[in-house]
């Protein structure tokens, strides 16, 4: 899901009528200084990052003077929390807090709306209270068709005990929280704690929203980066492998990284995951986990991606040093043809000369074909891969995984720098939806089989003069006629001359190895 | 009998002729499935293998009859128009199968279905499929692969996962034990048939005799099966496996949703409340039929 930091919930609460604490972001102490002087009276500073807890990590503190906001914000501004460097605070006037509450919005899956809770007690450990006090909690499910009304938010409010005043003003930010809410698609949204200030005012002193990752679309000037759950910011990785996704509809590529950081030498067991479909994964990664790995990654390619997505989320995984094996398994009766993994699989390995065991369980459609794809095309590659069907377990896969390791002698995966594939000059060349196909026709005049042609799954190639060619026009290929299976180039590569290049660009991919090494 | 569909369903394919449309009409007609006509707008007069193309579904319906269910398949922002379409033609079961549908759509859709008196499965669903019957969406992508994979029994299948409908039905029919419907609820966080509701259609159906439920941490859905079990509403014997057990679990950001949910949606907490309702959960997927064999008796 795609949370927005405070600073950036704040704005949209602000903006959707919302009073929140006058303040600024900061990125240096002078700058914080600076936001603090603007503000002329005390001010808190807090840290912007996606964690609970900030006061118990000292990551929210008080300043009196723009001096000491300065040097509070020197403290912050580079602290270390999880797995996340603070970059910026949010410098913001210390409100005097009469009273604290909690308002929250969430999709209950039961009722199938949108549901509002207020809880007339706020603060740190709401979830605490809200077991220990179920009396001060009240809920309402939002009907989608007319959104909250200010009596139904009137009545909610006045449930939970308020009165007065502050029923209203608090009932108007329940509005007015629904709203912003449904206007940025946020599939949560938490005002935590909603406050009473000293000045008789109603306040949101912090703010998490969540946007849909289905609906980030609908929001550019959000300016999200990768519309996913993470609980930190994306890894460069993650940033490569989200583009690639981005760039191709075809099929789903999800890829995340599971550790910090795989050690390069090897010690402690690192798998490459690569799973296909999230059941199924799931199930995978639990058999991979039960006999003791660790997983370096998670990957899923599903909903009948192409075999040049397959190969690219190959590449990427592939770019993670210290890895001991690579076990690619779904739930083993799949719907789609099974055949264009495996030959994405094919062309990753044999690129990369792979010298870690790799365990592939592609149970499905055409397993038969998938299986024997890889057996017959990956013999030579220095580690050893086993290719299985829908009758073999992940249980059984894993421990497969676990004895090729335990045979292979200790290889441990070294990330290659990617060369640019050559292209012979003079080469027949069309583009693909993706990427470009280059034949060398020089070589085409040794081929005894032209194998290629029957090869293409979809049958656009034809011969001409004994070389082949596009039988359709070259903007078709280019806009899908050519799904990019890879056969063609795999069967010319091991059975012919290797006269066939497709060349898939993974942006970024290049220097990101440059720099891993 | 059998849940949803059967060889009778009249069956119209929104997007029949899309990239997947196409292919999963061929599935469906090939299986058996009673596909009456497609719906793409502007495509009016074509054909696609013999199911001829309407420009919307209420024009399917006047020029073809009845229409008992949709299935979808339309670009995800174009979902929510294609559901309200079905939904406004009289259509009762709608079948959403394209992924990344925004949520307030899907909440849109939900509440629409729920005032006409319509179900709908998914979004993000490969679809259910009564064996020997009918197929709505794309379980089994090939007809053939559908009939081998799949055959007629006593057993539902309910699963959060589609790969993992196909397998469980697979691995029940390599022990000799037959299905009535296998169902892909949707991989999303709100889908219009969850499995409680699929469990309850489970319970009326004389065919159906067992279940089997694969489950995945998130949400409330297996919580509220043991619930209905506690009640005395789903009252067959019941195989559960819940997937996510080793899954890395992830910072609970949302207090809102701690607060709702309490503990529910981690594995433990599912794993708890199904047994302490008397379902069997199982630690293997592999161990769901021999489970299923001993259950039927």
């Amino acid at each position: 899901m795609a949370r927005l930091y405070e600073y950036q919930s704040k704005r949209l609460l602000r903006e959707g009528g919302v009073r929140v604490p006058e303040g600024d972001t900061a990125s240096s102490p002078a700058e914080a200084g600076a936001v603090a002087e603007r503000i002329g009276a005390p001010v808190v500073l807090k840290i912007q990052v996606w964690v609970t807890g900030r006061a118990g990590l000292g990551g929210i503190r008080f300043a009196s003077t723009p001096a000491e906001a300065e040097d509070m914000a020197s403290k912050m501004l580079g602290m270390k929390v999880r797995s996340y460097v603070v970059d910026r605070v949010l410098v913001e006037r210390r409100l005097e807090i009469t009273a604290e509450y909690f308002a929250g919005l969430v999709m209950d899956d039961a009722l199938k709306c949108p549901l509002l809770v207020f809880s007339s007690v706020g603060g740190t450990g709401v979830e605490e209270i809200a077991r220990r006090h179920p009396d001060r909690i009240v809920r309402f499910p939002v009907d989608i068709r007319t959104g909250l009304r200010e009596f139904e938010a009137r009545n909610l409010v006045r449930r939970a005990g308020l009165s007065g005043g502050i029923q209203l003003q608090a009932a108007e930010l329940l509005t007015k929280l629904y709203e912003v809410a449904r206007w940025y698609d946020a599939r949560s949204a938490e005002v935590n704690p909603l406050v009473l200030a000293a000045d008789g005012n109603v306040y949101a002193a912090d703010c998490h929203l969540v946007v849909d990752d289905y609906a980030v679309y609908r929001h550019p000037e959000l300016g999200i980066e990768i519309a996913r759950e993470f609980d930190r910011p994306p890894t460069e990785l993650e940033k490569i492998a989200y583009k690639v996704e981005q760039k191709d509809y075809r099929g789903t590529f999800y890829f995340f990284q599971m550790a910090d950081r795989v050690p390069g030498s090897g010690e402690g067991l690192y798998i490459g995951f690569h799973g296909a479909g999230g059941g199924g994964s799931m199930m995978s990664m639990d058999a991979v986990l039960n006999k003791g790995f660790q997983l370096a990654n998670y990957c899923d390619t599903s909903g009948n991606p192409p075999a040049s997505k397959v190969y690219r989320a190959a590449k990427v995984i592939l770019s993670q040093p210290g890895l001991r094996g690579y076990f690619a398994s779904g739930s083993g009766v799949a719907s789609q043809e099974q055949y264009h993994s495996a030959r994405g699989m094919v062309k990753a390995f044999a690129e990369e000369n792979l010298e870690i065991p790799a365990v592939i369980r592609l149970g499905g459609n055409y397993e038969e074909e998938a299986v024997r794809i890889l057996a017959t095309y990956l013999r030579r590659i220095p580690g050893k891969v086993e290719g299985y069907g829908r009758d073999d377990p992940p249980e059984f896969c894993a421990g497969r995984m676990a004895k090729l390791i335990e045979e292979g002698g200790g290889a441990v995966h070294a990330v290659r720098p990617m060369a640019d594939p050559e292209i012979a000059a003079g080469a027949y060349l069309f583009e693909t939806l993706t990427g470009k196909l280059a034949v060398d026709h020089a070589r085409c005049a040794a081929c005894a089989t032209k194998g290629c042609v029957e090869a293409c799954g979809p049958k656009i190639l034809k011969l001409e003069g004994g070389r082949p060619v596009l039988a359709i026009g070259k903007d078709e290929a280019r806009k899908g006629k050519c799904t990019e299976c890879l056969a063609c180039e795999i069967y010319c590569k091991f059975h012919e001359k290797d006269a066939i290049t497709i060349v898939l660009p993974i942006p970024g991919l290049k220097e990101y190895r440059e720099k891993a090494r | 009998m059998a849940i949803f569909v059967d060889e009778k369903t009249r069956v119209v394919i929104q997007g029949i002729t899309g990239r997947e449309g196409v292919v999963r009409a061929q599935l469906m007609k090939d299986y058996g499935t009673n596909v009456v006509a497609g719906v793409t707008p502007g495509r009016g007069g074509q054909e696609v293998y013999g199911i001829p193309v309407y420009d919307s579904v209420e024009e399917a319906r006047e020029k073809q009859g009845p229409v008992d269910a949709s299935v979808i398949f339309i670009p995800a922002a174009a979902v929510k128009n294609a559901a309200l379409e079905a939904l406004a033609a009289g259509v009762k079961l709608l079948v959403i199968v394209p992924d990344r549908v925004p949520i307030y759509d899907v909440l849109e859709i939900a509440r629409a279905a729920e005032e006409s008196g319509a179900r709908f499965v998914g979004p993000n669903t490969l679809g259910l499929l009564s064996p020997g019957k009918a197929v709505l969406g794309m379980i089994g992508g090939r007809a053939q692969r559908a009939r081998e994979w799949f055959k007629p029994g006593a057993v539902g299948v309910s699963s959060r996962s589609g790969g993992m409908t196909s397998a469980i039905a697979y691995y029940l029919t390599k022990a000799g034990v037959g299905q009535s419907t296998i169902v892909h609820v949707g991989g999303d966080a709100v889908v219009g048939s969850s499995h409680p509701e699929v469990m309850e259609l489970f319970e009326k159906d004389p065919e159906t005799r067992a279940a089997a439920m694969f489950g995945e941490i998130g949400t409330t859905q297996e919580e509220r099966v043991a619930d209905l079990v506690e009640a005395g509403k789903f009252t067959k014997p019941l195989v559960a496996y819940i997937g996510g057990k080793a899954a890395k679990s992830g910072t609970r950001f949302s207090h809102a949703g701690a607060i709702v949910e309490g503990n529910r949606g981690s594995y433990d907490s599912k794993v708890k409340r199904l047994r302490e309702a008397g379902v069997h959960v199982v630690d293997a997927v592999a161990d769901i039929p021999a489970k299923i064999r001993s259950l039927l008796g």
